[in-house]
């Protein structure tokens, strides 16, 4: 019986790890994913080494065309803005905060929203209440009435921008971790833990979270998206990172004044923005389609 | 009998549903007033329909679900009541078989971390030491030590359900609820596991209760029998007792329902009709008298008694002494 036993282990061996080879041939095949996710990685790759490539600094005026943005050249392809600054080197440069704004204040709101919706999800009762109540309160908050209050009461540092921007997109997260909780917590293989001694924090990282990744990664994904639409936006509105440090926001803010007269500054940011947000939620497709085949 | 391991009584599991601020609700009586005894080394099996509160039953001796009331004993220790800490060390004396073999092992671990899980839990051990015990441990079901690299997701039904035992006896346990441990699996494969719940039984003198409704599994394993009907006991007592003489005709109707391979089969069985009276409002009187061919006015007026007839042998019918359940 020992040896019969053995024997069909080592047949099944061959499809050892096999799940992630068919999560990733089933990302592969969902197309738009595969473009989105080149897409963001070139821009990041762009971002990255722009030091390396660009002539100008972000701040480096050209005194000579000082009062009126000039259109598209050979010296400057995407025109320069009123002050005389190069503006394919501030769209590089503002493409370097925005993405990294959007990618820490995304794993922000995934801590926060993993860590409320496991601790409501997994104690249940006062603890559900609670931290789900607090979560509608925060999602009922209209978001842009409260910052441009804030905005007149102060400017955050990018630090305090990127927990600003976290704390308030996590609420999506914490109502799915929650659902998985609630669902991934009676099953067998946590009553066996428990049954084994299991207790508390064990049970919620040991046991239920690392099966609750797959919806988790997806939300984190889709929180990318959201982040930069904020940053873009509280920037946007001058609450955000001031000028002279550019963002795909503050750059909009500054370009919307000469709309009529200089519309090469506005466009540009505003299809990094579109094209980077519509990039991150067909990747974030993809990896659902992927993480969680239906049927 | 000396002090027996495991000693319940009178032990109650009552859900509370619909309750809502504007409605009291009510009440399901999923275990009601359940005693019962088991000696060391000795094998109950608990059987009924879907429903019976088995599963309830089952899990709230180990307090994953909490009793409403009652109590449990284990080793003359109570269990009911028991703080946190405690119970969590009273865990190594007792464990839990599934019957879903998918469900009942994290596919995120490895075998190898599934099975020291618990040697993790209560600190046991250098990591040379859990190597060597889950080895040994998987020797013992009849897997290749290589299997600890693995994941639950490599193995088949049967395998995996080793793997579960492997991890209920990973503590050294001396009680087992084995909650229908092979009603998930391929016939060919449940003689297999039986076999392997026998051969330990025998090896390490475990007590279990092995919860189930294939009464050939449970004749060939068992001891002693116990019959639950909508969470309370109708009759309990030996193997040879309940199979040869019946006395309440739940368990006679369940004998009946055994598929048999006999072409003189008698033809005086006692079929169940209708399903399970609703849990919320159960019968008064005998709650199996809406199903039951022999019942009278009377079994509507009074709840019967578990009386003892006999040698460990207990029923609860008001007509048990007048009615001839015997198969003929």
């Amino acid at each position: 019986m020992v040896d019969l036993t053995t024997q069909t282990l080592e047949v099944e061996t061959a499809r050892s790890r096999r799940p992630y080879r068919q999560m990733a041939a089933r990302f592969m095949r969902h197309r738009l994913a595969v473009v989105g996710a080149v897409v963001l990685i070139l821009m990041a790759l762009i971002v990255i080494a722009a030091p390396w490539f660009l002539p100008y600094r972000y701040d480096q005026q050209d005194f000579t065309i000082l009062g009126v943005p000039t259109p598209p050249s050979a010296e400057h392809w995407l025109g320069t803005d009123e002050l005389g600054r190069d503006a394919l080197t501030r769209l590089v440069y503002g493409g370097r905060v925005s993405l990294g704004v959007g990618l820490l204040g995304a794993i922000i709101s995934t801590l926060v929203g993993t860590a409320i919706g496991s601790v409501a999800g997994f104690y249940r009762g006062i603890w559900d209440m609670l931290l789900m109540r607090f979560t509608d309160v925060m999602l009922s908050i209209p978001t842009l009435p409260l910052v441009l209050l804030l905005s007149t009461l102060f400017r955050p540092s990018p630090g305090l921008l990127i927990v600003i921007v976290g704390g308030l997109i996590w609420m999506g997260t914490a109502r799915l971790v929650r659902s998985q909780f609630l669902a991934l917590r009676e099953r067998e293989y946590v009553e066996a833990a428990r049954a084994l001694g299991a207790a508390g924090p064990r049970l919620i990282l040991r046991h239920i979270l690392p099966n609750a990744l797959g919806p988790i990664t997806v939300a984190a994904t889709l929180a990318v998206g959201t982040s930069i639409m904020l940053e873009s936006g509280l920037s946007f509105l001058g609450f955000g990172i001031l000028p002279p440090v550019p963002t795909w926001g503050n750059i909009l803010n500054s370009a919307s004044g000469w709309l009529s007269i200089a519309p090469w500054l506005a466009i540009p940011p505003g299809l990094c923005i579109f094209f980077t947000v519509l990039a991150v939620n067909f990747v974030g497709e993809g990896l659902r389609d992927a993480m969680e085949p239906r049927g | 009998m000396t002090q027996p391991l495991i000693e319940v009584r009178d032990l109650e599991v009552h859900f509370p549903v619909g309750r809502t601020m504007f409605n009291a609700g009510a009440t399901v009586r999923a275990v009601h007033r359940v005693s019962f005894e088991m000696g060391r080394g000795e094998v109950v099996g608990l059987v009924g329909e879907s429903g019976s509160g088995k599963t309830t039953l089952g899990r709230s001796l180990l307090r994953l679900i909490e009793p409403t009331g009652g109590s449990v004993r284990l080793n003359g220790k109570e269990v009911t009541g028991m703080s946190p800490a405690d119970l969590r060390r009273a865990r190594s004396d007792m464990q839990i078989i599934f019957q879903d073999p998918f469900a009942s092992l994290n596919p995120r671990m490895s075998v190898g971390e599934i099975l020291s899980e618990a040697l993790h839990l209560h600190s046991i051990g250098s990591r040379a030491d859990r190597r060597d015990r889950v080895a040994a441990l998987l020797e013992t079901v009849g897997l290749p030590p290589q299997a600890a690299e693995r994941y639950p997701h490599e193995f088949s039904g049967g395998q995996r359900q080793r793997i579960g035992i492997a991890r209920a006896l990973s503590v050294e346990p001396a009680f087992i609820v084995a909650d229908e441990p092979v009603s998930a699996l391929d016939v060919s494969i449940q003689a297999q596991i039986v076999n392997l719940l026998a051969e330990l039984r025998e090896k390490m003198k475990l007590s279990i209760l092995f919860i189930g409704h294939d009464l050939s599994v449970i004749e060939y394993l068992c001891d002693r029998v116990i019959v639950l009907y909508l969470g309370k006991v109708m009759e309990s007592g030996t193997v040879a007792e309940i199979y040869q003489r019946p006395r309440h005709p739940y368990t006679r109707a369940l004998l009946d329902a055994a598929p048999q391979v006999d072409a003189n089969r008698r033809t005086d069985r006692i079929m169940l009709t209708g399903d399970l009276p609703s849990p919320v409002s159960p019968p008064s009187g005998c709650i199996f008298r809406t199903r039951c061919p022999f019942a009278q006015p009377e079994c509507a007026a009074t709840v019967p008694p578990l009386e003892t007839k006999g040698a460990d042998h207990r029923v609860a019918c008001i007509r048990a002494d007048e009615i001839d359940l015997v198969p003929g």
